[in-house]
């Protein structure tokens, strides 16, 4: 029976502990006041009960002292629980440490899509090295899901038409429960999974069979840049972006992480969230000494090529992003580089995996 | 007019009360008398029967939803027809049942007794209210015949508004019209206890049953109209197609969350403060005590409406909202937890040195005290955003959100009931059966929902048709507590109906309660008092020290002045305005 009624989720996590630990002190806090006002109200119920002999001379109908007393305990717990919770949600909502492993996730009724930087795409399911921070950048196709692992303690909903994003570093190898959080629909229930968390060499030998453990001949995954290139060509993105072609667009070498000045004089980071604005809606933030030549590619490219050319922009960028490096199995497994590119032209290694590129039309 | 009692009865046992002569209830007995009138104990019954009749819907899709929940796959019902089951158990409860329950019922029949008035500023706005409230019903009922929605009460964008092929659009124009039926209400008490309170009648003077009825009316006005016109906007984008909330329209679906929970963060307070209110009232009476800290209460539920109005964020933690504003969201959300603490320890120390009769009213109140206690600490683990992170969207929440919707909003309603119930129907209850099932409810509902905060912590998500099978356990306990709590529920509306029919005459003041509405008859005529009456005495004239005394000398010698005509300030102005 006890067997039946686990008390704990397992705490999988480096937030696990720390989380639970503020869980705890909360319940401490829960069940001194309930037993404070419980016994209290027993007490007083019995004691003053109609018909007994308790004193009730000079009664009391009010206190300012009492008030003050029984005002100032709950809020200044109230406030130091605020503060030790906030640290914690700062840190898990926070920045990822450098060195990441990047993760892309995309929601849809009713299933989640996990994309590894190294190609490997997974299913309702997720494996992940132990003991290495793995950040996950996500967004909704249709409506908002939330990515959701009781055992690490981390939720975050999945939003259609922004990036949200979440890290956490799993700390004990397992088999783990991936859940929707968010209604979104009929089969909302089974929109879940497993994570499975595994020890280095386990996980090394995951990503050399990408992400097929028994079929070692399947053909290797294509990395997310080298399929961002592919879509970069295909759609003829370089005739205005390459940074030696015709100049009508700004060059998109070294461009990702740097700060862009608009044309309305506003700037802007070219993070995540601004590429992929700049591909859906290019009318709202033209880059500042350019004319508005290019057309919207809502409905044209899925979110999943978003995410491609996303992984391909940052290859290109000024610094070696915490992502790309992040995999290195993947020079030794995938047949690709890794791209530490420095600024100027797109890596012309990248095309070697697949299909030949056509540039331009 | 002292009473006979026995000791052990709170009743004047063995005597008997003649009914009085001309009372709201015996004034006409046409169906158009009720249908057409304008009297606000009438329109009260009528709001009592219909709010019971969506209680008992809701109710039912509850048993519904447990009876599927004791199996990880579920019995007999289709995904999607689970989904409109916890929709229709959330619309029916939240927006039919507990929102106008007490303000509606309780409130509608007791503010303008309890601060001496006729009727109610607007009686023909007050009718209207009950009108628009069945209308909002009827259409409720039409989309739920008609299938249904899917979208849970919450009607999330863009599931609502771009994928959902269900009945939404007709749900929300019904939940829309319930909210003018609020409004209606809420200007209605707010101008009335403005303008109509008695001679003599101060703020201060005021049940804190009205202060609550204040505040509540308050957030109401504020609040309505915010969901209305979200809701209206997703029918809007549903119907024709213009992008508010979808980003494929170029919309922000977390936006609809912003508007929603502005409103519907500060209704759980709609919910909650007129239980306060009741709980006051009750504690108060069966101690033979003055309230303790009397202004402090009252403060604290302005306290609460206002910093109700800023918490909203708190239910977005996990969405793209930014982490500061959760921060600050969370703050506050931590300061509004000390007014209600602020309540809780003067209900119990208003006991001290009382006179404790623990009547079914009282066991309802002070199960509402336990209950919301409860409820209310553990918001704080929702409060604080780490913790909120992994349980917001679970079990956990939903426990949370019963121990204070159904802990502690339905007991402050039921105690209420209880309590009042000589005064509306005229009727005395059996004293027995009603303290059972106030311990049955208690129980029942600590069995159904503690279960929740632990399988909510392991990691339960909510609105969940399967589940993995290592919750059973605890889903099968929540479903036998759900049984208990059942019972619970229904024995009342037994032993009440009953008590119309075979009940025993209650006298006027059956609990030499001090309130103004027990110095009328029971039931009251029609225009509430013979002649107005002058409060010269402070709200909660109680005295605990010889409680046999207190029994019969609980009429105020200032009443029996108003009765034999006497104008007890002695400055001519009996009748008069303040």
């Amino acid at each position: 029976m006890i067997k039946n009624l686990p008390l704990m989720p397992d705490q999988a996590s480096s937030f696990a502990a720390q989380s639970d630990l503020i869980y705890w002190a909360l319940t401490l806090l829960t069940v001194a006041f309930t037993l404070i006002v419980f016994a209290a109200l027993a007490f007083l119920a019995i004691r003053y009960r109609r018909g007994s002999k308790a004193d009730r001379s000079r009664p009391l109908h009010g206190s300012h002292l009492l008030e003050l007393g029984w005002t100032f305990p709950p809020l200044v717990l109230g406030l130091l629980m605020f503060v030790w919770s906030a640290k914690l949600f700062s840190t898990m909502y926070g920045r990822a440490p450098e060195g990441s492993e990047q993760i892309y996730v995309i929601g849809k009724q009713w299933m989640w899509h996990l994309q590894h930087m190294n190609g490997i795409r997974e299913n309702n399911e997720l494996h992940i090295p132990v003991g290495k921070p793995v950040k996950l950048t996500m967004i909704s196709q249709d409506v908002i899901h939330s990515f959701f692992i009781p055992a690490f303690r981390i939720k975050r909903d999945v939003v259609p038409g922004v990036y949200t994003s979440i890290w956490f570093e799993p700390t004990r190898a397992g088999k783990y429960h991936l859940f929707c959080a968010e209604y979104c629909g009929t089969q909302h229930s089974e929109m879940g999974g497993w994570i499975y968390v595994e020890e280095p060499a386990e996980y090394q030998k995951w990503l050399a069979s990408g992400g097929r453990r028994t079929a070692d001949t399947q053909p290797l995954a294509t990395t997310m840049e080298a399929k961002g290139l592919q879509l970069y060509e295909q759609q003829g993105c370089g005739n205005c972006h390459d940074a030696d072609g015709l100049s009508r667009g700004p060059s998109l070498a070294g461009l990702f992480g740097t700060t862009v000045k608009l044309k309305n004089g506003a700037t802007a980071v070219a993070d995540e969230a601004y590429i992929r604005k700049s591909i859906l809606e290019p009318n709202d933030q033209i880059a500042d000494k350019y004319q508005q030549r290019m057309p919207s590619y809502k409905g044209q490219i899925t979110e999943e090529q978003i995410l491609d050319l996303m992984a391909y922009i940052r290859s290109i960028g000024p610094r070696p992003s915490a992502s790309t490096t992040a995999t290195p199995v993947s020079s030794a497994t995938s047949g690709t580089r890794v791209h530490t590119a420095t600024a100027g032209k797109p890596n012309p290694n990248l095309t070697a995996s697949n299909a030949a590129p056509s540039r331009g039309n | 007019m002292s009473y006979q009692t026995t000791k052990d009865t709170p009743f004047p046992a063995k005597q008997t009360f003649p009914a009085p002569k001309n009372t709201y209830l015996n004034a006409a007995s046409t169906v158009k008398s009720w249908l057409l009138t304008g009297d606000h104990k009438r329109i009260a019954i009528l709001y009592l029967i219909s709010v019971s009749f969506f209680f008992a819907l809701g109710g039912l899709a509850a048993s519904i939803i447990r009876l599927e929940l004791t199996s990880p796959k579920g019995h007999f019902l289709e995904h999607e027809t689970y989904n409109k089951m916890f929709s229709a158990h959330g619309i029916f409860m939240v927006f039919l049942f507990l929102i106008p329950s007490i303000p509606a019922v309780l409130g509608n029949f007791l503010v303008p007794l309890m601060i001496g008035a006729k009727d109610l500023a607007f009686p023909r706005l007050n009718l209207i209210s009950w009108y628009l409230y069945t209308t909002a019903g009827g259409l409720i009922l039409l989309g739920m015949m008609r299938g249904g929605v899917d979208t849970g009460w919450t009607f999330y964008t863009p599931y609502s508004s771009m994928y959902s092929n269900t009945n939404v659009s007709l749900m929300i124009v019904g939940i829309f019209i319930a909210g003018f039926s609020s409004i209606a209400t809420g200007i209605n008490f707010i101008v009335t206890i403005h303008t109509m309170r008695a001679p003599g009648m101060t703020w201060f003077r005021l049940p804190l049953f009205i202060w609550a009825q204040y505040a509540t009316s308050v957030i109401i006005v504020l609040g309505t109209p915010v969901v209305a016109i979200t809701l209206m906007l997703v029918v809007v984008e549903r119907a024709l197609g213009i992008g508010i909330f979808s980003p494929e329209l170029g919309g922000d679906p977390v936006l609809f969350q912003h508007l929603f929970w502005f409103y519907s963060h500060p209704a759980v307070y709609i919910m909650i403060l007129p239980s306060m209110g009741v709980t006051s009232e009750i504690i108060s009476c069966f101690s033979r005590k003055r309230i303790f800290g009397y202004s402090f209460i009252a403060f604290s539920t302005l306290a609460i409406a206002v910093l109700g109005f800023l918490v909203w964020g708190h239910h977005m933690f996990v969405t793209s909202q930014s982490m500061y504003s959760s921060m600050v969201f969370s703050i506050i959300s931590f300061l509004v937890a000390v007014p209600s603490a602020i309540k809780v320890f003067n209900w119990t120390a208003t006991i001290y040195k009382g006179s404790v009769e623990l009547s079914a009213p009282m066991m309802y109140a002070l199960g509402f005290i336990g209950l919301f206690t409860i409820g209310g600490l553990t918001g704080l683990y929702l409060a604080s955003i780490a913790t909120d992170v992994h349980l917001t969207d679970t079990y956990f929440v939903v426990a949370h959100f019963h121990y204070v919707m159904v802990g502690g909003a339905l007991s402050g309603f039921l105690g209420g009931i209880h309590f009042w119930w000589p005064k509306i129907t005229g009727k005395l209850y059996d004293e027995g059966w009603a303290k059972l099932a106030a311990g049955l409810t208690f129980i029942g509902f600590n069995l159904t929902f503690f279960p929740q905060f632990m399988v909510g912590f392991l990691g339960m998500p909510r609105r969940y048709h399967f589940y993995p099978e290592e919750f059973q356990a605890y889903h099968v306990l929540s479903s036998a507590g759900a049984s208990v709590l059942a019972l619970g529920l229904i024995i009342p509306g037994i032993y009440l109906t009953a008590s119309l029919i075979a009940g025993k005459q209650a006298p006027d003041n059956p609990w030499m309660a001090v309130g103004l509405e027990w110095m009328t008859t029971s039931p009251p005529p029609t225009l509430n008092f013979d002649a107005t009456p002058i409060v010269t005495w402070e709200a909660y004239d109680y005295t605990p020290n010889d409680p046999e005394e207190a029994r019969h000398a609980v009429i105020n010698p200032a009443l029996l002045e108003i009765h034999t005509g006497v104008d007890p300030l002695g400055d001519g102005m009996a009748g008069g305005l303040e």
